[in-house]
């Protein structure tokens, strides 16, 4: 047996030579290949809809991707913090206020964790909230209309990354730092980092009716990373539990200097007690500038409104509110599980999941077993709030979701593989592996009060060889796996865009009835809005020429205009008079120094177009709209800039 | 079937390698030369066995292409680690050398190589593994490593020798993935 072992392997050194040089395309068709049941549980047959929504972060596009599942179809891609020229996102006059920042306009970010807005800890489908990671942002999306309406910066903060997570009723949104920074920002030296380097985890309050956020307090921690975070849920509500790492407060060379403690720490946050102190005036204000921006549907309009201070909290001063919970090696993801009793930390140094127990918790607390303390915050003795171990054999465990059906289901990004494995006994139950190195997993509200454990998306780093290979960057790539069973089977493998950090999936039902078909043209109060095409006109103020123009199948009113003088700042305020689902118009000026306009029925969109050169200049609808759309169309005369030719416009005139 | 296949074939591969020679030489401060070939297995899949000529070979294939590695990379097939050795990493393995598990006490490999022992096969491999990637002087600078065992090992410098849990550097190859140090002896993990 072992001889026969040892043959095996020379043979196997044999064809490894063989296959060095060779294109001997003929591997893994065993277990790479659909059978055909699994080809039947991914398929949507034309015209027939998919079962679940799956919204994907975009990670460095800075956006939103909505998917349907089981097909892994792609349906829109939504802007969030980026310029989208596709529909002059953050090109038109509406929406640049949208991009706004205490550091200007910054037309792009790294987004990462969507959250779908819960009621009673259950999904909920009201809002997408989202974080942008860069330049510390919160976007809250609608979903009915699918698009932003509003973005708030995060002060004191860097590094967005412990966000965007909802507590049970969405009362906040919540904002952890991964950089801490001097606070209020300074000049310091770097190495002076330790003891004077803080932590900022924000507590932004959501409007039940609105969904408009505004920063309720900032309880400013020590200067660790906080990494990411999920709410305690049932018999946890009312808590908030963030990975920390790098406890080392290592100011350089991180991968070295943050590893060196064989702990950091969860640390738990009882984030209603910090409510009830700072409703009753406790905290500090202290002076920040942030933008809070909002976007208003019946104006379609974007406003961006600069805040000038927050209101911070010491947690030394709340006793009883925050905890740390020692946990093994660096520890990333922080999950816990729908009863809320398990707080799952996963150090990615590690080969085990740590399993902390909020009933062990509470009695440590209770019992005052503190072991210690870091900075006059009481760290509870591992022993005392550890549930369980998950030893797993997998390396590099990221990420945990779950069925609600008492399975976890984690990731290991070094064995590329996804582990199901039971909560309370913590065996492993069964694992896969994915291609290739996964980071976060995505079951619909699997990590909400109640999962919908059907499916199960794994959001992989690392593409390589899945697909036809194009030059060095290749789009992300996803696996789907049917959860049902008690084997997990991978259903097909999908490319994605950007880079998917985290995904929030939701059952359609739950939001394909409510989504918007058209905006109502007589609910339009955009203050350039023309309701009807008698209303067209062209306006002068000083250098600026106002253009209120109207759009229908398939022509602009007025199409045709003079009077512009180089020099000139032209809007052009378009209204698209439709008033049928799916037809939008777009609108494009040659030679314009932005992106073209697309125009959703009865919306109004405002473009600044410069002419800088005398001729007679056309535009165009951009949308394929209609049989007659390469008749939609006009001219726009531009004068020299001392010229005396008097503004006109027309339509089908001489 | 496939064992047919294979078996048939294997002549003809010696051949072709003699033939085109596609090993690729991959030198390192000068002081050790390695060999790499692509991987490809018929019953596998993974990272570990995608065809790429172009990429900086991983860690597991630098393993492969070394003639003095053929036991490490028997056991990480035996223990069923190729795929780890090929992810993103950063990973550093300190690779022993044929000697160094020669010199284990008699009847330990074989012992270690037995399907029931797998599991702790594969803790021993990964006791000499980190998530990393340092040359041997910027080692220099650490007193432990804590390896993907969820053990740690020793580092100790002794002149311009450096010891990772008593085992000596003998040279080091760059990898797409991360670092293959080469060491003297098999790095066991002390009992916790």
């Amino acid at each position: 047996m072992k001889t026969c072992k040892f043959q095996l392997l020379s043979l196997f050194g044999a064809l490894m030579l063989l296959t060095s040089c060779g294109n001997n395309n003929g591997k893994n068709k065993s277990s790479g290949a659909l059978n055909s049941s699994n080809a039947e549980k991914v398929y949507v047959a034309p015209g027939e809809h998919d079962e679940f929504y799956a919204f994907l972060s975009g990670g460095y596009s800075g956006n939103v991707t909505v998917y349907g599942l089981p097909s892994g179809r792609m349906f829109k891609e939504i802007p969030v913090f980026s310029q989208f020229p596709t529909s002059g996102y953050g090109y038109s006059e509406e929406t640049k206020p949208m991009l706004e920042t205490s550091h200007g306009f910054v037309p792009w970010d790294d987004s990462h964790h969507p959250e779908i807005s819960l009621t009673n800890g259950e999904l909920d489908g009201r809002w997408l909230f989202i974080n942008g990671n860069n330049t510390p942002r919160i976007a809250r999306i609608s979903l009915t209309t699918f698009e932003t309406e509003e973005i708030i910066e995060v002060p004191n903060s860097a590094g967005n990354h412990s966000s965007s997570f909802l507590t049970e009723n969405s009362e906040y949104v919540v904002a952890g730092t991964r950089f801490s920074v001097p606070i209020p920002q300074r000049d310091m030296p770097i190495n002076e980092y330790k003891g004077n380097f803080q932590g900022a985890l924000s507590f932004i309050s959501v409007d039940p009716e609105h969904g408009h956020m505004d920063i309720k307090f900032q309880i400013i921690m020590p200067g660790f990373n906080y990494d990411l975070s999920h709410p305690g849920r049932g018999k946890s509500h009312g808590w908030f539990f963030f990975t920390t790492y790098n406890t080392e407060e290592a100011n350089s060379l991180q991968e070295v200097f943050a590893s060196q403690n064989d702990k950091d720490f969860i640390a738990a946050i009882n984030w209603k007690k910090v409510e009830e102190y700072v409703n009753n005036g406790g905290g500090t204000k202290v002076p920040a500038k942030y933008a809070h921006n909002v976007y208003d549907e019946s104006t379609h309009t974007a406003t961006s409104t600069m805040k000038k201070e927050v209101l911070t909290v010491n947690p030394l001063d709340v006793p009883g509110a925050v905890f740390f919970l020692p946990t093994p090696k660096s520890p990333h993801g922080c999950d816990v599980d729908p009863t809320g009793n398990y707080i799952i930390g996963n150090g990615k140094l590690s080969a085990d999941l740590t399993v902390h127990s909020f009933d062990n918790m509470i009695d440590a607390i209770e019992g005052e077993k503190f072991d210690g303390e870091a900075y006059g915050i009481p760290i509870l003795k591992f022993e005392d709030v550890l549930a369980g171990t998950v030893k797993s054999g997998g390396l590099g465990p990221l990420h945990t979701e779950f069925d609600g059906k008492g399975n976890a289901y984690t990731t290991f990004f070094i064995t590329s593989e996804v582990v199901k494995w039971k909560l309370g006994t913590w065996e492993v139950i069964d694992r896969k592996p994915t291609y290739y190195s996964v980071g976060h997993l995505m079951i619909p509200g699997g990590n909400s009060r109640k999962p919908f454990g059907k499916y199960l998306v794994a959001l992989n780093k690392i593409t390589k060889d899945r697909y036809l290979p194009v030059g060095p960057e290749m789009e992300h790539s996803a696996q789907l796996y049917d959860i049902s069973g008690e084997k997990m089977e991978l259903l097909s493998d999908f490319p994605t865009h950007g880079e998917p950090h985290y995904a929030a999936g939701i059952p359609a039902e739950l939001l394909a009835p409510k989504a918007k078909k058209i905006y109502r043209l007589d609910e339009n109060k955009h203050p350039y809005a023309v309701t009807s095409p008698d209303q067209a006109r062209v306006e002068r103020k000083g250098n600026e020429v106002h253009i209120y123009m109207s759009t229908i199948r398939s022509h602009f009113t007025p199409d045709n205009i003079e009077g512009v003088k180089v020099g000139d700042k032209v809007y052009f305020h378009i209204t698209n008079h439709e008033q049928d689902f799916d037809v939008p118009h777009g609108f494009a000026m040659i030679g314009q120094n932005s992106s073209e306009l697309l125009i959703m029925p009865g919306q109004t969109k405002s473009s600044l177009w410069e002419p800088k050169q005398v001729g007679v200049w056309p535009f165009y609808c951009t949308d394929f709209c209609s049989a007659l759309h390469q008749e939609m169309q006009g001219y726009v005369r531009v004068s020299p800039a001392k010229s005396n030719i008097e503004l006109s416009w027309s339509l089908g005139g001489d | 079937m496939k064992t047919i296949h294979l078996f048939k074939i294997i002549p003809v591969a010696v051949f072709l390698v003699l033939l085109y020679s596609c090993k690729k030489e991959i030198k390192q401060d000068g002081s050790s030369t390695q060999t790499s070939s692509e991987v490809a297995l018929q019953s596998k899949s993974g990272q570990a066995f995608i065809e790429d000529d172009g990429s900086t070979p991983n860690v597991l294939q630098i393993a492969i292409g070394s003639p003095d590695h053929t036991t490490l990379v028997a056991a990480v097939q035996a223990a069923g680690l190729e795929n780890v050795l090929v992810n993103a990493g950063p990973l550093m393995v300190f690779a022993p050398t044929n000697a160094a598990f020669d010199a284990l006490p008699a009847g330990t490999l074989e012992e270690l190589l037995k399907p029931e022992n797998k599991q702790k096969l594969a803790s021993i491999l990964k006791h000499h593994v980190t998530a990393g990637n340092y040359d041997k002087s910027f080692l220099k600078n650490f007193k432990k490593l804590g390896q993907a065992d969820d053990t740690n090992t020793t580092v100790e410098v002794k002149g311009d020798d450096v010891y990772v849990g008593g085992a000596k550097i003998l040279g080091s190859v760059k990898a797409g993935n991360g670092i293959v140090h080469v060491v003297d002896k098999v790095i066991l993990p002390q009992s916790n």
